[in-house]
């Protein structure tokens, strides 16, 4: 027998699971119930979660620890960028919402750059260099590499029409990108049906079982 | 009493002479030439100690801010390794460091190496080729941007989707249906993102221009905020700013699949005629493009996630594939700044194919050289 709590949890959780999964059929007032109120939910946990994880540790306590001796002013610079986000809603000063975005874009434009650059681009250069005059099995397998790399670079080469030479090596790498995705999707949907099994195991074994006493 | 001070002495004897034997025949320490130092180009959060290994065997880190001083134990080492990085250090404090080792005649210290302290550095030289790769790019922007700006025509080959989206736009207005633009699910500091809003910018001058019903459902409140601004502006330069609604541009929730729920309710409900699907998406974008087709929509995707890409291939009419996106809010706008970064772009690439063909090549004569240059620490 389980505890009313956990019991009423677990009808809560099947029946709601139930209302989104009746969507399958067609949109009914039942889903929609559902789709509000996970909706709904959803954001106001966010909104909480923000407040406590986010703005409480980051800006809150260290700004009030700054106005006893910390002198952390420098926070005071992405508080005031916060606020002037909220300054679209005032006419006159909108535009000033637009300094805090343009500040937040640059930002992540200017340390992404980097990141990739140092991240992606280089690593994934060195490893292309590889050995192909080895002989056996894994020379082979260097060259499908390198040859899927420099095709698929040709193929996102936007100077140049794709045709001739370019047009035929363009089209060796989107073969390369398509099986790629094949793999991909293959991988992914195995993975979805796992969550799929995972939810009727919960159905099966946390609400329909337990209601026979099995 | 004579006899009690010889018996005395030889207990004495007998206790100290393994002592005396370990002082004078000990083996030697699994270490040699202990150096303590700031660990360079860090931003001085660590110590780093070096030491030559004589033998493996585990030792205590010990560390004290005196030479003569209490020393306490900071990590445990193995000697083999010949190295270790004290990251327990505050920025500036001088720290004195030992290794101890357990032998069967109890702990014994190397001698104390030091004094050390972290401080911060301004380079990181194990990165010197992430910084002319970075100046290179940035100068091939410029001087393209540059170029484009004086008013040389730069070429950028059709991209298909691309030209699929005035059809799209075309085939809403003619429904009188609504067209969906979701920019995927990432904030503004994803540069697929910021990619979508460009053309976002597009897609809305031409609802604009149609006089079509255009709605952006948000999951992140910055992309939100900045997608509003974006059809706003679109409206203003199509010269229908009166046309522009706020609710063009709505905000839904943050949750990943309740804003798909969200989403895809819209889709059945409202019947949109096109779906644009362009910007990072995760596992919700099979849901909303499957969703999509099942109501009858022509959609046009466009990610560079690549795990995401084969659910837009499958279900979509056409597909931005990775860089293409990138590539298109300049296809779109010509905007000469955007045309100069594809076209810098191309160029960091041929060097790129250049520089792993010149590897490849002299890896087959036994010359490391390339592969070494383009070691990232």
């Amino acid at each position: 027998m389980q505890p009313l709590g956990l019991s009423i949890g677990v009808w809560v959780n099947a029946l709601l699971t139930l209302c989104i999964l009746s969507f399958l059929y067609k949109d009914n007032p039942f889903f929609r119930f559902a789709e509000s109120l996970f909706a709904g939910m959803s954001l106001g946990y966010y909104i909480g979660i923000v407040t406590v994880q986010t703005l409480q540790p980051n800006l809150i306590r260290p700004l009030g620890e700054t106005f006893f001796g910390n002198h952390n002013y420098l926070l005071l610079i992405p508080m005031a960028l916060g606020i002037m986000l909220y300054f679209r809603y005032i006419p006159r000063i909108s535009w000033l919402s637009r300094i805090a975005l343009a500040v937040y874009i640059g930002y992540y434009v200017g340390v992404l750059m980097m990141q990739k650059i140092h991240g992606q681009v280089i690593p994934q250069t060195r490893d292309t260099i590889m050995p192909v005059t080895t002989g056996g099995i894994d020379a082979l397998w260097n060259l499908v590499v390198i040859i899927g790399v420099f095709s698929v670079l040709v193929y996102f080469y936007f100077s140049v029409e794709h045709k001739g030479v370019v047009g035929k090596v363009s089209r060796v790498g989107i073969w390369f990108l398509m099986i790629s995705f094949g793999a991909s999707f293959g991988y992914t949907i195995m993975a979805r049906i796992s969550l799929l099994m995972g939810r009727f195991s919960f159905l099966v074994n946390n609400w329909i079982r337990p209601m026979f006493g099995s | 009493m004579r006899r009690i001070c010889l018996s005395m002495l030889a207990i004495m004897v007998i206790l100290v002479a393994p002592h005396l034997a370990y002082a004078q025949d000990s083996a030697p320490l699994p270490v040699a030439g202990l150096e303590a130092f700031d660990t360079p180009s860090d931003d001085g959060s660590s110590v780093t100690l070096r030491w030559e290994a004589e033998g493996n065997v585990p030792a205590d880190v010990m560390r004290s801010t005196s030479r003569s001083g209490e020393y306490e134990v900071v990590g445990e080492a193995e000697t083999a390794d010949g190295i270790y990085r004290d990251v327990t250090v505050e920025l500036g404090v001088e720290y004195f460091y030992a290794l101890a080792f357990m032998t069967g005649d109890g702990t014994v210290m190397t001698e104390a190496a030091g004094p050390a302290a972290a401080k911060s550095n301004w380079f990181r030289h194990g990165r010197k080729n992430t910084l002319v790769a970075t100046f290179v790019m940035f100068a091939l922007v410029v001087i393209y941007v540059t170029i484009a700006r004086r008013g040389k025509e730069l070429y950028v080959r059709k991209i298909a989707g691309l030209n699929a989206i005035d059809e799209a736009v075309g085939r809403a207005t003619e429904m009188g249906k609504k067209i969906f633009y979701i920019p995927g699910i990432m904030s503004l500091s994803e540069i697929q993102t910021i990619a979508s809003l460009s053309i976002l910018k597009y897609v809305a001058k031409m609802t604009a221009i149609y006089g079509t019903s255009i709605e952006v459902p948000n999951k992140d409140p910055l992309v939100f905020s900045a997608a509003r601004e974006t059809v706003k502006q679109a409206y203003m330069e199509a010269g229908k700013p009166d046309q522009f609604k706020e609710e063009m541009v709505t905000y839904l929730t943050y949750d990943q699949f309740a804003y798909a729920a969200s989403v895809t309710a819209k889709m059945v409900r409202e019947k949109p005629a096109t779906n644009f699907m362009i910007g990072s998406f995760f596992a919700e974008s099979l849901i909303l493009a499957e969703t999509g087709q099942a109501a009858g929509a022509i959609q046009i995707a466009g990610t560079a996630d690549v795990t995401q890409l084969p659910f837009f291939v499958t279900t979509c009419d056409y597909t931005l594939l990775g860089e293409e996106l990138y590539a298109a809010s300049a296809y779109l706008s010509r905007e000469p700044v955007l045309l100069g970064s594809i076209k810098a772009q191309d160029v960091a690439k041929a060097i790129l194919m250049i520089t792993m063909a010149t590897g490849i090549v002299f890896l087959a004569f036994k010359t490391d050289i390339i592969v070494r240059l383009l070691e990232t620490r």
